[in-house]
């Protein structure tokens, strides 16, 4: 077995409007600081993973680099939608897993505010002459003809599939949760929202795609986050203090779709996800009942729901007893989301799979304050980006 | 009689309108699209299929926001054919979670999305209620 790779430092902006500084000046400010978090500078880091969505082609990774330092090390510029920081992070792991150095940087990064709703795109209006094209044959838009392209839409069937295969599960329920994660966000400061909403505010908000309401979809904001990771023999090179913060990343797991039936029809986020939390907790030698936190993509309401159960923090079919438990607030058994997760802290899409892991590390190194988990020894950090990418991430305090 | 054509190739609209799915010769894995091969076992040989025109509400949203042009409210649903998932609308009934429900039977209806300037008319397709359908 490959030895350990660790997170030395690792830095969150705050999430929000952020007109103070453009693409490359958030992503310059979570590099920064997540540098300077590990005590290293640019010239220490051998690989550079990144990603922002919204820059389509252009190379991030080189425009961070012109303006916070030209080594001339390779960077691997990535891209798999809201699993994009993940798997900037994931590319500089296995980086120094394989040798090739023994410092990496990964960052991701979004300017997202005010974006709106994310779907297929407008309507164009019909052609002149129908004309079959594309895969379909189609002689017309299909988006609103044949189901819906809109996430929220998406994710709402989703977790209305989920209700349907197991029962107990209503308009009400996913709400609750969305209540949960707002309330979770008023301790986190670097959260764009910090407002605690009635459940009755949550279910009377403006429809997006029953059952999910405004407030259940997560928000669309600017943000970034940057970690630097380190071989085990580079870290012990180190001083006591940064071996003392260091953060063990005892997974890093990233899979796609397998095929299913249907999975072409509707997106199956729920097999991936399982794939990789499985494959992860055997390579940490750890289960589910041990994780003192669990942040997971709740891009959705509809969406937390399932990956309770994909992330097989319940028995199967059991997400709804588990969450009507109160297991997944911060003073139950598996606290879920305690950052506020995507629907409050915000969703900068690519920045959002470091930032998942920002707060886990925050809380295994007792940095976190108000919402701190007492002894919080090891968690878990999940996303899931449509195509379908899922990255899981395990990680534990050290033992220095 | 007008001329008429699906609104995509895998609706069939004779004898009576139906779904056809291109089934791998080697697993019986279905699709809708044309294929370069097959997602599940990467054979290449495919037949076409006729999917049932019947089928119960496995999942559904009623869209109240959608991207510009296109109207709402609208319910998009992923209803079982006997084993085949297929995407559709669910129309002819009310836009809301009284009338539209979790395990629903359905079946297979057409309608006209409007003529082109040749006069052909493109026929889309949605899932009714098979009770209490409002047309």
């Amino acid at each position: 077995m490959s030895e350990d790779v660790w997170i030395l430092g690792i830095h969150m902006t705050k999430f929000g409007k952020r007109p103070d500084k453009d693409t490359v000046g958030l992503a310059a400010e979570a590099a920064l600081g997540a540098l300077a978090d590990g005590g290293v500078t640019m010239r220490d880091i051998g690989v550079i993973g990144a990603g922002n969505l919204m820059g389509g082609a252009a190379p991030i990774g080189q425009i961070l680099q012109k303006q916070i330092g030209q080594t001339g090390v390779p960077v691997f510029n990535v891209s798999n939608a809201c699993a994009t920081g993940a798997t900037a992070l994931r590319t500089a792991i296995m980086a120094v897993k394989a040798g090739e150095c023994d410092m990496g940087l990964a960052v991701g990064v979004e300017k997202l505010a005010g974006a709106g709703l994310l779907a297929g795109g407008a309507r164009s209006a019909d052609a002149d002459t129908w004309t079959p094209r594309g895969r379909y044959g189609a002689v017309a838009a299909v988006d609103g003809r044949i189901g819906t392209e809109t996430m929220p839409g998406v994710f709402a069937q989703i977790g209305m599939e989920y209700g349907h295969r197991y029962g107990g599960v209503d308009f009400e329920l996913f709400a609750r949760i969305s209540e949960k994660n707002h309330a979770h966000s008023t301790l986190n400061p670097l959260a764009s929202y910090q407002k605690r909403f009635t459940l009755e505010e949550i279910m009377g908000d403006v429809m997006i795609a029953y059952p999910n309401t405004r407030p259940m979809c997560s928000a669309n904001c600017d943000g970034a986050a940057a970690a630097v990771v380190v071989s085990d023999a580079r870290l012990r090179t180190l001083s006591a203090e940064q071996r003392r913060r260091a953060v063990k990343i005892s997974a890093s797991v990233l899979t796609t779709d397998p095929w299913e039936e249907g999975c072409q029809v509707l997106p199956n986020v729920n097999t991936l996800t399982r794939n990789a939390a499985k494959a992860a907790y055997e390579a940490a030698g750890v289960g589910p009942e041990d994780l003192d936190l669990v942040e997971l993509h709740d891009c959705f309401a509809t969406a937390e729901l399932v990956h309770y159960d994909n992330l097989m923090l319940c028995e199967e079919g059991g997400a709804a007893d588990l969450f009507r438990s109160g297991a997944t607030w911060r003073d139950g058994k598996t606290p879920v989301n305690v950052s506020g997760g995507l629907e409050s802290k915000g969703h900068p899409i690519a920045a959002t799979g470091i930032a998942n892991i920002w707060e886990i590390c925050h809380h295994l190194r007792d940095e976190a304050g108000e919402r701190q988990i007492e002894g919080a020894r090891v968690g878990l950090a999940h996303v899931i980006g449509l195509g379908s990418a899922c990255g899981v991430h395990i990680l534990e305090r050290s033992a220095a | 009689m007008t001329a008429q054509i699906p609104i995509v190739d895998y609706l069939v609209l004779e004898p009576e309108p139906h779904l056809v799915a291109h089934s791998c010769r080697g697993c019986g894995a279905r699709y809708f699209d044309h294929r370069d091969a097959c997602a599940s076992c990467s054979g290449t040989e495919f037949d076409e299929v006729d999917v049932a025109t019947t089928g119960e509400v496995r999942a559904f949203t009623i869209v109240s926001m959608a991207a510009p042009g296109i109207p709402v409210p609208f319910v998009a649903a992923l209803v079982d054919c006997d084993g085949t998932s297929v995407r559709a609308n669910i129309v002819n009934v009310p836009p809301d979670p009284e009338h539209v429900t979790l395990g629903m039977k359905v079946r297979l209806a057409t309608e006209s999305i409007g003529a082109d300037s040749a006069g052909t008319e493109a026929i889309g397709f949605g899932f009714e209620p098979l009770e209490g359908a409002t047309k």
